[in-house]
């Protein structure tokens, strides 16, 4: 049986039957895999969580904790201290790890009157207590993202771990590596005076081993500005929103 | 082109039942390994042989991912080349290449997540595969889904195994490890050849130098095999 299938009639109707059944295929397979992979989106988090607090793999300390142990490490270190936080209350709820600062800043941008649910994890280890804050932001290309854990003073940077979706490999894409991210650490996020004033992603300051700690400035990366400057600002943002929960805790 | 027409013409003619295994299907799986290897003899795929071969996990997992989609499109293709309407094969070759790239996505995301992150865009970037549409125009389209499908792996793996000859040298010269394991010794305690003041050579994991390293793979196949040098 010849087709003819140079006709008009025919091309559109292979096209329309194309469509469907690729659709269908594709819709299929992805909701097979959906709870695969949000369980592995979990697992992502919770390891992101527990690298930020200093919980690594013990081999190599800049790798995360291996996936099939993150949920049990994440319950012996974090375990139900979530907690949402709209404005200066607490909320103690499990719900805390399924708020999605994307979300809540695109809510933010549709209601300018929104309060937003900050999600907040508080994690304990070695007796020393970790506040451990997601965050979001642009690089260059793409998102940019990050966990940052804070001293109980709300002083100093305790550990951070940043993440992109698509920064330029090789340049941008090193907020990922271990000597960018590792200058965070110790580094002050308040002024002399003891304001807050975020942590700067900076040129040039003199200060490449970051010996300084109280100058709120980190190295950049070379060839890196936009994502630094982006990294700056989601860092100064983020952190910043719960300053009046902070401020309530200090007390 | 030369070669286009002339694979398509080889099928017009039906052939009597060949055996699976004739030496004509053979050559088929066995050509595009060496002497017509898509990426040193064609020059096709080179922009992800750039891209992923800085360490050899990475390549390994492209080079399956390849195998996969273009040995399953070559045979989707083949088995739809007399129903699909002329005019529009290109859109029906992209659609056929990008639904089996999404499948290879999503399956790497849910069975190997973290391995999905390293590769995360290179996976999309299948689809602009020269070599997958190159073969799906070339010889799917004419061909049968037996051949077609031994044409496709054939392809597959000759661009797979070059990546990881390529990243096999990039990831021991440029990082001293091989599959992330120290075999040089350890370049910050000194130990293995770096005790002889050996060092890494951190040119090796950026991009040039994968194409250099493809050069000189060029340059020894047709050393090899004078009748590989084009007469220009």
């Amino acid at each position: 049986m010849a087709i003819n299938t140079d006709k008009n009639s025919y091309t559109i109707i292979f096209a329309i039957a194309m469509v469907v059944v690729v659709g269908a295929l594709l819709a299929g397979i992805s909701s097979v895999l959906k709870p695969n992979i949000t369980a592995n989106k979990i697992t992502e988090k919770q390891q992101n969580i527990l690298f930020a607090m200093g919980v690594t793999d013990t081999e190599d300390p800049n790798e995360f904790v291996p996936a099939e142990k993150a949920e049990e490490l994440f319950n012996k270190y974090v375990g139900d201290e979530k907690y949402i936080i709209v404005g200066d209350v607490a909320e103690k709820t499990e719900d805390a790890f399924n708020i999605e600062v994307k979300k809540e800043n695109d809510k933010l941008k549709q209601d300018p009157n929104y309060k937003r649910k900050m999600p907040l994890f508080i994690g304990k280890k070695d007796g020393e207590e970790f506040y451990i804050v997601p965050m979001r932001g642009n690089g260059l290309w793409d998102a940019i993202w990050g966990y940052v854990s804070l001293d109980k003073e709300f002083k100093k940077v305790k550990g951070a771990f940043f993440d992109h979706k698509g920064e330029t490999p090789g340049l941008g894409a090193n907020i990922k590596e271990a000597y960018f991210r590792d200058d965070f650490i110790g580094e002050s996020i308040l002024d002399a005076a003891g304001n807050y004033k975020g942590i700067t992603v900076k040129k040039g300051n003199g200060d490449p081993k970051n010996v300084r700690k109280d100058d709120n400035a980190v190295d950049a990366m070379a060839g890196a500005t936009i994502t630094g400057d982006g990294v700056t600002a989601m860092v100064k943002k983020g952190i910043k929103m719960y300053q009046p929960y902070f401020a309530t805790l200090k007390k | 082109m030369a070669e286009v027409t002339e694979e398509k013409v080889e099928v017009k003619a039906k052939e009597p039942k060949e055996p699976l295994f004739s030496k004509k299907n053979k050559k088929l799986l066995t050509d595009p390994l060496a002497d017509n290897n898509p990426i040193t003899i064609q020059v096709l795929g080179i922009c992800s042989a750039l891209a992923i071969t800085a360490q050899l996990k990475p390549s390994i997992v492209m080079a399956i991912s390849v195998v996969f989609v273009l040995g399953i499109g070559n045979v989707v293709i083949s088995l739809m080349r007399n129903i699909i309407p002329s005019k529009i094969r290109i859109i029906v070759q992209l659609v056929v290449v990008a639904t089996l790239v999404i499948v290879v996505d999503q399956v790497l995301k849910a069975f190997a997540y973290t391995l999905s992150k390293e590769l995360s865009v290179f996976i999309g970037l299948i689809i602009t595969n020269c070599i997958i549409m190159g073969r799906f125009e070339a010889f799917a389209l004419g061909n049968g889904p037996w051949k077609s499908f031994l044409d496709g792996i054939g392809n597959a793996a000759g661009y797979g195994v070059l990546l990881i000859i390529v990243a096999f040298f990039r990831e021991l010269l440029g990082s001293g490890t091989l599959f992330g394991a120290k075999v040089l010794g350890d370049p910050i305690e000194k130990t293995g050849v770096y005790a002889f003041g050996y060092e890494n050579n951190g040119f090796m994991v950026l991009a040039p130098m994968a194409l250099i390293t493809v050069g000189i793979i060029i340059w020894i196949q047709r050393s090899r095999n004078k009748a590989l040098i084009e007469d220009h």
